[in-house]
């Protein structure tokens, strides 16, 4: 093994870091469009046909969309482990209210109209809502926490502890900033499945998703600009002092952290960051105008634009840090000192540059197959449909 | 460290994981059935062919959405329980999972909606193609995830640096191609495929004892009884396999599962039957029959296995040689990068016993404070509750060696008899059905209990690899778990139940007009054909 001497470990380290974000937004825009179908289902959708054709529009590629989230984990794991090892049993009862929420989902797709009763349908339904709102509203809620530093401490052999008793652990990532975070997740995600639903239904359901959807955008992009003033003047940022040695082994604990300052002293230190926070607030901006006037594939492209530029205005100015800690800061988990080791950060690119591609390209054909407006009566028609 | 917390987190993933293994096997098997008989729909374009995919299609999807919605917790589970584990050996067990991301849950996610959803849209040679690609996505899956687990057993390709206090990969290819993996990875596969084939063959028994669908009960039969006979043959073959790796590395297993309590002259005896005693570490009424276990853990009639009391002597050995491996590595911690040659040095020649040192965290604070009983007790918790592994072991292999005769008997009625298939014979099968899933999860057990007192074998123990959590967060969880996933187990069954009584739903009639149509859709390569 010595091709992986090609790449430095510091390069290798920066690059996991954008894939870790490549992977997060990708994430957010693929699975946010079938999460935020979901949480609208019992509002745009009336008559069980239409909810059967709201259900139907994601219903052949939710399961491909999921594998983000998987992969996600996954690659955290991979690239990442201490980030892995702490964010997962840090924000315990928070990662089990998101993971109960995500197995409903596949057995609610599935099973809902495998029986007649409406009463198991209207259940299903809102199996489906619960599996769309609440991970999308604690994913927002964790993020909201990780700008504000996580409660954990490392010992001297490097083993995650979070003092405290659970239900307070679990309580104080409700704190408002985190809970405003969570609002800006539910609503972006309402926006991009808003969108979703207008491309692939027509009439009723198509009218009600795409008002759903405009309200829903306007309130993200004021809840967006109220979270980005309360960053900048109510959030305490976290600084590596002295020594960066960013090729040395990973261990926090070899870091000094203080916390001081605002990461808004990031957007001051490297302007360009503020191509983020832009194409945020003009992507939702578009998707909002898009909705009004039924251009649906402009609305889509740009609610994604608007979901790209708002989780890169969060990771950027936070660069170095991946996961502060707000008790212990020098054991805050930074690019430098939470990755893997140089082999397998380099075994790991080699695999996400072959398999990426193929990932993407057979992913393309399948959404071209799919191509075109589902109707009830189609869905009602046919055997196979949900 | 707190035990309590220790035995809920192995509680809780004994729990999840055995749960999610009641839906792989069958997802593993069926989803290569479906692709076999969907090949021969093509071939021929007779549309019974067309009906069995679709029939059999149907109780896949059921069974496979569990799958995957209990599959969600296994990913994150190790994160969340099991958070020390995570930080120590994710640097080379993370890999394998992100792989299997890649490599094999895209690929079957991806392509399943559109096998559900492209009857219409496709060609039959693009559909069957989908099918088997959705095929091939879940048997990746399995090889990853038996990699990752490989490694577990025979921790190869990787060495302990002090610095950030982990496990390092040093060679891909050597956590690729372990050799405990690839037993393991085929053993699995071959175990899901019989799973699907006494399943098939069960319900088409089921069906034919009704007088119902009896065209697509004997089809199917025919297609469960020459794959399942494969199968069968190699589960146990390559279940041998994994027996022999078993004696290369993880000696005090094989000898817990024999319960074989002295060293015996080679070739050692098989213990057919018997009531292991832990404590006076004896077996009673042990019925032995010589050679068999010799020649199954060795492959030769010289070399010696071990026995428990031997192992547990030498484990004390190790113990005490890890105890200088921590005390080296606590000063080059504290050194900070500073630590002298000389320190390092002793640190590499015996942190091959780091993991035995650790044993003595379950009773002491600082392992290095331990008094010489703990060092004993330390020695002797690594020897497993040889009873649970004693029995599952025999269970599984008795029920393998079932299989194989069942397969037998079908495949020779199906082919040599023309399908003339008797009552009892047919009432047999259907009451056999969730006999592969016994074997299937206590194969897992004899695998896993078997492991411990290690997460890693010789690495991490146990007692060191969860998260710093308490037991109310343990309990909820475990409870919601458990709840949720009998809840979603009772519907599921419900509805499999439902779908097949239900049978088959009525297809197209075999004409002219229809073989004409379906030789147009291969040759033309039509993309948008009429609805059907």
């Amino acid at each position: 093994m010595i091709l992986h001497d090609l790449l430095s470990l510091d390069l290798l380290r920066v690059i996991w870091w954008v894939l870790l974000g490549v992977l997060l937004i990708g994430f957010a825009i693929m699975d946010g469009f079938d999460l935020g179908a979901a949480t609208l289902l019992p509002f745009v959708a009336k008559t069980d046909a239409e909810r059967r054709v709201v259900i139907n529009t994601v219903g052949p590629v939710w399961e491909g969309n999921q594998v983000w989230l998987i992969l996600g984990g996954g690659a955290i794991f991979a690239a990442w482990p201490p980030l892995y090892a702490v964010s997962f049993s840090g924000f315990y009862l928070a990662v089990f209210a998101i993971l109960a929420a995500l197995i409903l989902r596949p057995v609610g797709f599935k099973y809902r109209s495998k029986r007649e009763s409406q009463t198991w349908r209207r259940n299903w339904d809102w199996a489906l809502f619960v599996g769309g709102f609440v991970p999308a509203l604690v994913f927002g809620v964790a993020v909201g926490n990780v700008l504000q530093g996580a409660p954990f401490q490392l010992n001297e052999f490097q083993m995650p502890m979070y003092p405290g008793p659970f239900y307070w652990k679990f309580l104080a990532l409700l704190n408002p900033f985190g809970l405003l975070a969570g609002l800006v997740s539910v609503t972006m995600l309402v926006m991009i499945g808003a969108a979703w639903i207008s491309i692939k239904t027509t009439g009723d359901v198509q009218k009600r998703a795409q008002k759903a959807g405009t309200v829903a955008g306007i309130l993200a992009i004021v809840l967006y600009i109220l979270a980005g003033v309360w960053m900048a003047y109510g959030i305490t940022a976290y600084k590596i002092v002295g020594e960066i040695p960013a090729n040395g082994p990973a261990n926090p604990l070899l870091f000094d952290v203080v916390r001081e300052g605002s990461w808004m002293d990031s957007y001051a230190a490297r302007p360009w960051i503020w191509i983020a926070p832009a194409l945020g607030i003009l992507g939702m901006i578009g998707a909002v105008f898009g909705l009004r006037a039924g251009r649906e594939g402009t609305t889509w492209i740009s609610a994604a634009i608007g979901i790209f530029g708002v989780i890169s205005s969060v990771g950027l100015p936070m660069f170095p840090f991946i996961l502060p800690s707000s008790i212990q800061p020098n054991a805050s988990l930074t690019v430098w000192s939470a990755s893997s080791s140089h082999l397998t950060l380099f075994v790991m690119l080699v695999c996400a540059v072959i398999f990426v591609p193929i990932i993407l390209a057979y992913t393309s054909w399948v959404y071209k197959v799919l191509w075109g407006k589902v109707t009830a009566e189609e869905v009602t028609k046919g055997h196979s449909y949900y | 460290m707190d035990i309590g917390i220790v035995e809920l987190s192995r509680l809780q993933f004994a729990a999840t994981a055995m749960y999610h293994f009641l839906f792989v096997p069958l997802t593993l098997g069926l989803s290569v059935i479906l692709a076999i008989m969907e090949t021969v729909y093509v071939m021929t374009g007779r549309p019974i062919w067309r009906q069995m995919t679709k029939f059999w299609g149907t109780l896949f999807g059921i069974n496979f959405v569990l799958g995957v919605a209990t599959g969600i917790t296994m990913e994150f589970q190790f994160g969340m329980n099991w958070s020390y584990y995570s930080h120590y050996v994710g640097d080379i067990f993370g890999a394998p999972l992100a792989i299997e991301g890649l490599m094999a849950f895209f690929l079957e996610a991806t392509f399943i909606g559109l096998m559900f959803f492209g009857w219409d849209r496709l060609t039959p040679v693009k559909h069957v193609i989908v099918t088997w690609l959705v095929a091939l996505g879940s048997n990746f899956s399995a090889l990853w995830i038996l990699i990752a687990n490989g490694w577990m057993q025979n921790p190869v390709g990787a060495t302990f640096d002090p610095m950030s206090m982990r496990m390092e990969m040093t060679n891909f290819f050597d956590v690729l191609f372990n050799p405990v993996a690839q037993a393991k990875f085929v053993h699995t596969v071959s175990a899901g495929y019989v799973t699907a084939s006494v399943f098939v063959l069960g319900v088409s028994a089921w069906f034919l004892l009704k007088g119902r669908h009896t065209d697509l009960a004997r089809r199917s039969i025919a297609v469960a009884t020459s794959f399942g006979l494969a199968a069968a043959l190699s589960v146990v073959v390559l279940g041998d396999e994994s027996g022999y790796e078993a004696g290369e590395n993880q000696k005090m297993k094989l000898a817990a599962i024999e319960a074989m309590w002295e060293t015996e002259p080679a070739p050692a005896s098989f213990t057919a039957f018997g009531f292991p005693d832990q404590e006076a570490r004896e077996t009673k009424w042990a019925i032995h029959i010589p050679y068999v276990m010799g020649l199954i853990g060795t492959r030769s009639l010289t070399t010696q296995i071990p026995g428990i009391n031997d192992l547990v002597k030498h484990n004390e050995g190790r113990i005490a040689d890890g105890l200088i491996a921590l005390d080296a590595l606590e000063q080059i911690r504290a050194a900070k990068g500073m630590a002298t040659p000389e320190l390092k040095a002793t640190f590499e020649a015996h942190s091959a016993n780091l993991g035995y040192a650790f044993l003595l965290k379950k009773y002491v604070d600082d392992p290095r404070q331990a008094t010489p009983e703990q060092i004993k007790m330390a020695a002797n918790d690594t020897v497993p509750h040889v009873w649970p592994l004693f029995w599952s072991f025999r269970i599984m292999v008795a029920l393998g060696f079932a299989f194989i005769a069942v397969m037998i008997y079908f495949f020779w009625k199906t082919n040599f008899r023309g399908g003339d298939y008797p009552r009892w014979a047919l009432r047999a099968a259907v009451i056999i059905i969730p006999a592969p899933w016994i074997a299937a999860e206590m194969g897992w057990f004899t695998a896993e209990f078997g492991r411990q007192p290690w997460t890693v074998d010789g690495i991490l123990p146990t007692v060191l690899s969860v998260s710093h959590l308490t037991a109310a967060d343990l309990a909820i969880t475990l409870l919601c778990f458990v709840a949720l996933y009998s809840v979603l187990f009772v519907i599921e069954m419900g509805l499999m139940l439902k779908y097949i009584r239900k049978g088959p739903i009525d297809d197209v009639e075999l004409t002219d007009e229809w073989m004409a149509r379906h030789n147009s859709r291969l040759s033309k390569d039509a993309e948008i054909q009429p609805a059907e």
